[in-house]
């Protein structure tokens, strides 16, 4: 029995491998296992290769695999380009129909099943990915009646005669490739799972959930990958809590309209990736003026330009932090897995509302796009903290004087109020302004303002800043990163402590301010540091050195091909780093 | 209930004297007086430019935020709490260029909105260069042998673009102009006013005089019916969009706010935000 596997489905875009994908997983997650997924598509619609990797374990796993234990081809093209992965002994299912050949030096097993012809005797070759996926689950020889209940809550809706057509593909194609196999093939049987049911979703489904449990009612976005889902969830559910989903003309329509909405008190987002970030800068900066809660979500993908718009990237880091001119107050936060992604849109939400500043949430593509197992998310976890929002009557203001939104305070944050309440009239604008917003050139005004905002975050240190597993005192290698590559250098620090050389990691969630003090010690510590990071040119790196220094220890590990880390390439230029 | 005295800060306006914003300024002030509005249930929004600084001089809620951005953001305000009447003012270089954008898809959506163009053909902030607004061969800073673009006319195109409300006016004309915004804050919907608002300052051409005499007003024409949208459309061609007066109005159409699904009368703003243990749950259950 073993007790993983990595699965994967290739075709061509348009041809139901999404489907598939997602009914295979489904059963999966209701037999209890932790799933990992990865999407390879490109910005086509249909046609282009496309294909989906699915990493199943009776373990918690939080990484793609470097190899490949079953592919499921619709075309030829899909084993020509992902055969490659196959471990020695692997299987390949696909297609009779196009005559399927394993690559010269590939020790694959090839079971050719008549997909097409079966699914098109039952009326269809839509049903191509149910004959497909039928033959692999029965390969793997796991329930047959989770399987077919998945089929059922996915065609449901069409009917009964449908759920029925594709049971009995699914049937087919099982039946097939077991008599090919004569079996359930020994070698590919997976220890039972804890049975206990899991979530298994997308980490932009986890923010949009995030975003709804964090009481925010509005998202004003445009669309753009790997942004969309977050609005395309939320306008399913807004609705349904008195709120809704605005897809504006752009993404400064979008950013700006978040910022009216939560100046007149409604939790607001946006959500986009580098291009709209890019367009939002000016606004972000009115909300650090303006001091104007507002709430974005960055999810990083293969820039400049349009870039590599369906690839994997962390190269926004500069612009996220930097961005907008002049100087304002920002906090910046990095989920590291895909609970974060919910719990960290709840946070974002609070401290942008306590401290009144803009508050970016950045993923990448694989953490936004990826589809995995989380955690129980808890309702008790949910805490909703507005800050100084003013919410009861106000005693009227002196002849002549407007509510003072912009108070000095001892901590730099002033009690806010919205439209509509009495007595709390106040201006709020863009240039430099006093205490009750009015435009002001003074000088001094000036100095006490911009120590006010930029003052406001000295102590902000987010939940777990830095999560850091230093279980060496002195490790040979301390890790860092931020974002989706954390399960994949968990799996490479297994092998390096195998062989004998040690690590720590630090994955960095606060990325703004920086939590310089948290890591130092760790820096101070370690022989040497990596860096480890998805984009050319080392921005975490180079923070790291802006802000704690060790430039002598701190070496990169940079990908920017637009794939994910894999284990072992963390594993080998580790061990030659070290 | 409020008179428009109460409308009024104790901050002085830093336009120029003879500023035609003046009259905007008081106009908005006496409107909502008459509309019957507490200064705080309403929320001015503006842009960037000399005019846009009339959110400062006018005692209601108000934000004075990016340069072309107003309405984006007034729509925002009026997103997350209806209950506000909310207006977006500024410049016509604000609304007709950089923000030009904001100001078809504003219309689009419908929102219930009152939006005034202060149009005075030049950029005046900046200190006169050329507007989308300025006529062909139009000398400015930065149009020295004169404009070679054409003139941008909003009014055509926010009637092309499904307004449901299109009004134009002129500052000397106070009584118009009031009685053309009450009757905005009253439309349920978008409403677009294009003020004619002289910049004394740098615009030469485009005077006091000078719209005096090309200005049609509709109020003399007992007989336009501002229902029908070709004779509108007709009618700003043949002016040369120099008409005053209440242009085209539709009552049939709802507003984004009574379309919107979900969308209940009261503010956003003010319903609790807190899930409660058993919508959380259900909402995992997808993801089961
Ligand atoms: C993004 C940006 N670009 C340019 C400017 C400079 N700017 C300020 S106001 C203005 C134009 C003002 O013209 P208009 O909108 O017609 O207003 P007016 O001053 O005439 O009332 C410009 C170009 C700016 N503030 N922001
Ligand atoms: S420059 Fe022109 S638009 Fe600006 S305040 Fe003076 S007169 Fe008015
Ligand atoms: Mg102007």
């Amino acid at each position: 029995m073993i007790s993983q596997l990595s699965w994967k489905i290739g075709g061509q875009q348009g041809e139901g491998v999404e489907s598939t994908d997602r009914i295979f997983s489904t059963a999966l997650n209701r037999l209890g296992y932790y799933l990992y997924g990865y999407r390879h598509f490109s910005s086509r619609i249909k046609g282009g290769h496309t294909n989906n990797k699915i990493r199943i374990s009776t373990k918690p796993i939080r990484a793609i695999s470097d190899d490949l234990d079953i592919l499921v081809a619709f075309d030829q093209e899909s084993i020509d380009l992902n055969a490659h992965e196959l471990r020695p002994g692997g299987v390949v299912v696909a297609d009779a129909k196009f005559s399927p050949t394993i690559p010269e030096g590939v020790q694959a097993r090839l079971f050719a099943v008549p997909i097409t012809s079966i699914a098109e005797e039952l009326g269809t070759s839509l049903m191509k990915n149910m004959v497909a996926s039928g033959a692999s689950w029965a390969l793997l020889g796991l329930s047959m009646d989770v399987f077919n209940k998945a089929v059922e809550e996915e065609f449901g809706r069409k009917g009964p005669a449908i759920v029925e057509k594709n049971i009995e593909a699914v049937r087919r194609g099982a039946e097939f490739v077991l008599e090919q196999a004569g079996g359930p093939l020994e070698e590919f049987k997976l220890a039972d799972a804890d049975g206990k049911q899991k979530l298994f979703m997308i980490g932009n489904e986890a923010m949009a959930l995030g975003t709804l449990a964090a009481g925010c009612r509005l998202m004003s976005a445009y669309p753009i990958t790997p942004a969309s889902e977050i609005m395309e969830w939320l306008i399913k559910k807004l609705p349904k809590f008195g709120g809704t989903v605005v897809q504006t003309e752009d993404e400064i329509a979008a950013v700006t309209m978040a910022i009216g909405a939560n100046y007149a008190g409604v939790r607001t987002m946006t959500a986009s990736a580098g291009p709209g970030l890019s367009l939002m800068m000016e606004a972000i900066g009115l909300s650090g003026m303006t001091e104007t809660p507002l709430v974005i979500v960055d999810t990083q993908r293969g820039g400049p330009s349009t870039g590599l718009p369906t690839k994997q990237e962390q190269s926004d880091i500069n612009a996220l932090i930097n961005g907008t001119h002049g100087e304002i107050p920002k906090v910046v936060i990095a989920p590291s897995t895909i609970e974060e992604c919910f719990y960290d849109m709840i946070e974002g939400f609070n401290i942008s509302e306590q401290y009144q500043v803009p508050v970016i949430i950045a993923t990448d593509l694989q953490l936004s796009l990826g589809k995995q197992t989380c955690e129980a998310l808890e309702y008790d976890k949910i805490v909703i903290d507005r800050g100084k929002l003013v919410t009861g009557e106000l005693p009227p203001t002196e002849e002549n004087r407007l509510f003072k939104r912009y108070e000095f305070t001892e901590d730099g944050v002033s009690p806010r109020v919205i439209p509509g309440v009495k007595h709390g009239i106040h201006h709020v604008t863009g240039v430099e302004h006093d205490q009750e917003g009015r435009p002001s050139e003074s000088a001094i005004n000036r100095k006490k303002m911009m120590d006010k905002r930029l003052n406001k975050l000295n102590d902000l240190r987010i939940t777990d800043a830095v999560k850091v597993d230093a279980p060496n005192a002195n490790p040979d290698l301390l890790v860092i990163a931020m974002g989706s590559t954390g399960g994949t250098i968990e799996e490479a620090r297994e092998r390096l402590s195998a062989e004998g050389i040690s690590t720590n990691r630090i994955m960095v969630r606060q990325m703004h301010p920086f939590p310089s003090e948290l890591l130092k010690p760790h820096l101070d510590a370690a022989k040497k540091v990596i860096v480890l990071e998805n984009n050319a040119t080392g921005q975490l790196a180079n923070l790291i050195k802006l802000n704690v220094g060790s430039h002598d220890k701190i070496r990169n590990l940079l990908k920017y091909d637009g794939t994910p880390f894999l284990p072992s390439e963390i594993h080998n230029a580790c061990k030659e780093l070290n | 209930m409020a008179t428009f005295k109460e409308f009024r800060n104790n901050v002085k306006p830093n336009w120029c004297p003879g500023c035609g914003d003046f009259s905007v300024q008081a106009a908005i002030q006496r409107a909502a007086a008459n509309v019957g509005l507490e200064p705080e249930q309403l929320a001015v929004i503006s842009g960037i430019g000399c005019s846009g600084r009339i959110s400062g001089y006018i005692n209601a809620y108000g934000l004075h935020g990016i340069h072309g951005r107003a309405l984006p953001i007034a729509q925002g305000v009026k997103l997350a709490n209806r209950e506000l009447t909310v207006i977006a003012s500024g410049g016509d270089g604000d609304g007709f260029a950089i923000g030009m954008g904001h100001t078809v898809h504003a219309i689009r959506r419908n929102l219930d909105i009152t939006y005034i163009v202060m149009d005075n053909q030049i950029y005046g902030l900046t200190k006169g260069q050329t507007s989308p607004r300025s006529a062909e061969g139009f000398k400015t800073k930065s149009t020295p042998e004169g404009s070679i673009e054409s003139t941008l006319s909003p009014l055509e195109i926010a009637l092309s673009a499904g307004a449901t409300f299109v009004a134009q006016s002129f500052s000397s004309d106070l009584k118009q102009l009031t009685s053309l915004i009450e009757q905005g804050l009253q439309h349920k919907g978008f409403s677009l006013i294009n003020v004619f608002s002289p910049c004394v300052t740098f615009n030469k051409i485009n005077t006091y005089d000078w719209f005096k005499e090309h200005i049609v007003n509709l109020d003399q024409f007992p007989d336009y019916d501002p229902t029908n949208r070709v004779a509108a459309m007709n009618k700003i061609m043949e002016t040369g969009g120099m008409l005053t007066g209440l242009i085209y109005q539709n009552k049939e159409r709802k507003s984004y706010e009574d379309l919107a699904v979900g969308f209940k009368p009261e503010g956003i703003a003010k319903q609790d935000i807190k899930l409660s243990r058993d919508e959380f749950e259900k909402l995992l259950t997808e993801f089961k």
